[in-house]
């Protein structure tokens, strides 16, 4: 241990000569090597609760594997891939993922923005006003796709009456519709949050300089208000893109996935857990991290978007 | 150093009560699973929610004699959410599981994968004694038994007596005499279950075995689809567009057809017996209410496919002597009189339907008993879910089939689905 340490010391002492390096004292070191050790749990266990089921879904992918059949078990390579992508069951998913994702992420958007303003200006009763926006975001989506799930049983469910009778969950294109105003309802307070975040960043000296100057309202909110936001827009945005993308509570209440209404978290959910076959299904679902991926990809490094906290430009 | 030393001090007892709420929280299932009355062997059964059912266990128990102590843990009302449960824990081989309650459909799929213990010796020879044969075909896969049949069922043919005199043989016949009903201005519907389920399933196995066809192989290895499964698809399509239909058929399970039924808009139901206890509130209309056997195809007579429940022993139970004797009380010719009458669901064993108590909430058990003895399985393959998915999707709506054409997609994605090679849908 002694030696240990006078080893150390003096490579300590030889540091000090080239200067460049940030020279540690010794307490400085034993300190930081305190720190490393404090992390280590942490960090074996993130290592061990995401990396390896990330590694175990991608080793699994490779396999035929189907816990009906287990003497069927076998090394397949990339068959799996070539069979899910063939698939028409699977980019029928993918194209329902894809519409609801593109259609539900828009509308919160521009809701959230006017609620976000909306927030922002209240003068009067800004909690309530606030608290009651964030209500849906409070229930449980579980909860609240059953609600909706009633509401639209013809016989049981008051909109279903309002309009005409109809079993609208029973046909795809309505049945969408009524996931994405389901998921728009619920999310859009969430979206609304985030903008809000951003507009507090927009300076009053600003847009008050720009009234003077005779901006009107639409273009103090679009020459000012928005490109001062676009960080916090593009977060919210990457946010609710990706959240979108995995969706699977709301569906699984409102269809369960009939009439082609499946999503593609839906569709690996039946062939892994309903099916049982782990192959197919965890080829699913390293497809899922990959498209999940390339989005992140395309929002971070296409249009610039940067995690809270993490660029310079925030701190002004 | 004071300081140090009194938050130091005071932490200690909060990490003692948090290390005491660990405890506990890790000790819980274990006092739960041991906790039973001194000392038993605790047998854990898995069924779905029954009514009388703490009744037969509690029965079973007493009979015991402190040899065993069930303990009935309900699954989830649903078949699927049933399924999911018993199938994660038995993957993870879970020892606390020891008797499952198995719809007729998962017998195949769980003695496949190892997860269910074979009936053998003494223990097969008592499951078979006077058990019906089809039900016991429910519990078999590659010739040995898995299971110990619990109840069973079959659909029946329901009518308005007071407007069809004498029930139809065929198909062909009640279409027609709904049609003719229809034309002089009376309720002359046919309702049944048309929607992309099981019940879509079960419908359409009836109609292919009636009409002498196949779906799978024996072994369930090879998608057929013969002409019998054509000639089904045939009498499908005809009824699903023929002007008699309930228009909602493509969006109807049971209940729908019940209510529907019940509402007077209808002549014929093909259902399962329950709508007879369902519908005995209504006085008027249970009075015209009758009965017979399903309608043919062709000139047999029909095979009705059969439902119910199974008893099955997990392969990963450490009271597997106890867990056997446990089902035998359970589904004992007493255990299922007792469920018949309270929870009206027919036995499987034959001599439960001569008990003269059988008679009044049973008045349809003759042609129960009739249907079962001629009665058919669903194909029986571990891949039965993927199976049946496949077929759901495939024939619905009915009224789009498009005979000869369906039944080659069904052959060709049905044994996608047997190699396990397909997405399921």
């Amino acid at each position: 241990m002694s030696q240990t340490t006078t080893e150390k010391s003096g490579a300590a002492v030889k540091a000090v000569e080239p200067k460049k390096k940030v020279v540690l004292s010794e307490g400085k070191r034993a300190e930081r090597k305190l720190g490393w050790l404090l992390c280590a749990p942490a960090a074996f266990i993130m290592l061990a609760v995401t990396a390896w089921p990330i590694i175990y879904s991608v080793y699994l992918s490779l396999q035929r594997y189907d816990l009906k059949f287990p003497d069927r078990q076998e090394f397949v390579g990339l068959d799996n891939y070539v069979t899910v992508l063939s698939s028409p069951y699977w980019w029928n998913a993918v194209w329902v993922t894809v519409v609801m994702t593109v259609v539900s992420v828009v509308i919160e958007l521009v809701l959230g923005m006017a609620l976000a303003l909306i927030m922002h200006r209240t003068l009067v009763g800004r909690g309530i006003v606030r608290t009651s926006t964030l209500i849906p975001y409070g229930i449980v989506t579980v909860v609240a796709a059953f609600s909706w799930r009633y509401a639209w049983t013809p016989g049981t469910g008051y909109l279903a009456e309002l309009m005409g009778g109809d079993p609208v969950l029973t046909e795809k294109i309505p049945a969408l519709a009524v996931v994405i105003l389901a998921e728009v309802w619920k999310t859009t307070p969430f979206m609304a949050l985030l903008l809000m975040a951003g507009l507090a960043l927009v300076p009053d000296d600003l847009l008050k300089a720009a009234a003077l100057d005779g901006a009107s309202g639409w273009q103090r909110f679009t020459k000012v208000i928005l490109p001062l936001m676009k960080p916090a827009i593009l977060v919210a945005l990457l946010f609710r893109t990706l959240d979108a993308f995995r969706i699977f509570d709301n569906l699984f209440v409102l269809t369960g996935g009939s009439q082609g209404t499946s999503s593609v978290s839906m569709l690996t959910y039946n062939n892994l857990i309903k099916g049982l076959n782990l192959g197919i299904g965890s080829t699913m679902s390293v497809l899922i991290f990959i498209a999940v991926a390339i989005i992140a990809f395309i929002f971070i490094k296409l249009f610039g978007t940067a995690a809270p906290g993490s660029d310079d430009g925030g701190k002004r | 150093m004071r300081d140090v030393d009194r938050s130091g001090r005071s932490r200690k007892p909060r990490h003692r009560i948090a290390a005491a709420l660990g405890a506990a929280i890790v000790a819980a299932p274990v006092l739960v699973a041991c906790g039973s009355s001194d000392g038993a062997i605790t047998i854990n059964v898995y069924k779905y929610p029954q009514e009388s059912f703490q009744k037969i266990v509690d029965q079973c128990n007493s009979k015991a004699g402190g040899r065993y102590d069930i303990v009935y843990h309900k699954l989830p009302r649903e078949a699927d959410g049933q399924r999911e449960q018993m199938v994660r824990r038995l993957a993870a081989e879970d020892t606390s599981m020891d008797v499952l309650a198995l719809d007729v459909t998962w017998t195949a799929e769980l003695a496949k994968a190892g997860w269910i213990k074979e009936f053998t010796g003494s223990a097969k020879s008592e499951v078979e004694d006077g058990t019906l044969q089809t039900p016991l075909d429910t519990a078999s896969y590659e010739g040995k038994l898995y299971g110990a049949p619990d109840n069973t069922n079959v659909q029946l043919l329901w009518y308005r007596g007071d407007l069809v005199p004498t029930p139809p043989k065929t198909w062909d016949e009640m279409i027609q005499m709904a049609e003719t009903l229809k034309k002089d201005g009376k309720p002359g519907l046919i309702e049944g279950q048309g929607k992309q389920y099981e019940g879509l399933v079960v419908l359409y196995n009836t109609l292919v075995n009636s009409a002498g066809g196949k779906i799978l192989d024996e072994n369930g290895t090879k998608a057929i689809v013969d002409d019998g499964a054509v000639k089904a698809l045939e009498t499908l399509k005809k009824f699903a567009t023929s002007d008699v239909v309930d228009p909602s058929f493509s969006n109807a399970a049971e209940d729908d057809a019940r209510l529907a039924m019940e509402a007077g808009k209808a002549a014929f139901m093909l259902n399962w017996p329950y709508v007879y206890a369902a519908g005995a509130k209504n006085a008027d209309y249970i009075k015209n209410l009758k009965w017979a056997p399903y309608p043919s195809v062709g000139s047999g007579g029909s095979k009705v496919t059969v439902g119910g429940i199974n008893y099955a022993v997990s392969s990963f139970t450490e009271h597997s002597d106890e867990s056997f004797d446990a089902v035998m009380c359970l589904r004992s010719a007493e255990s299922q009189k007792y469920a018949a009458i309270n929870d009206g669901v027919p036995p499987t064993i034959e001599s439960v339907y001569d008990d003269p108590e059988m008679a009044k909430p049973y008045p349809m058990k003759d042609a129960i008993l009739e249907t079962l003895k001629t009665a058919s399985v669903r194909p029986r393959t571990p891949a039965y879910q993927n199976v049946s998915t496949v077929i759901s999707t495939i024939l619905s709506p009915p009224a789009s089939i498009d005979p000869q054409a369906t039944a080659d997609r069904l052959r060709s994605e049905l044994q996608d689905a047997l190699d396990s090679k397909g997405v399921l849908p």
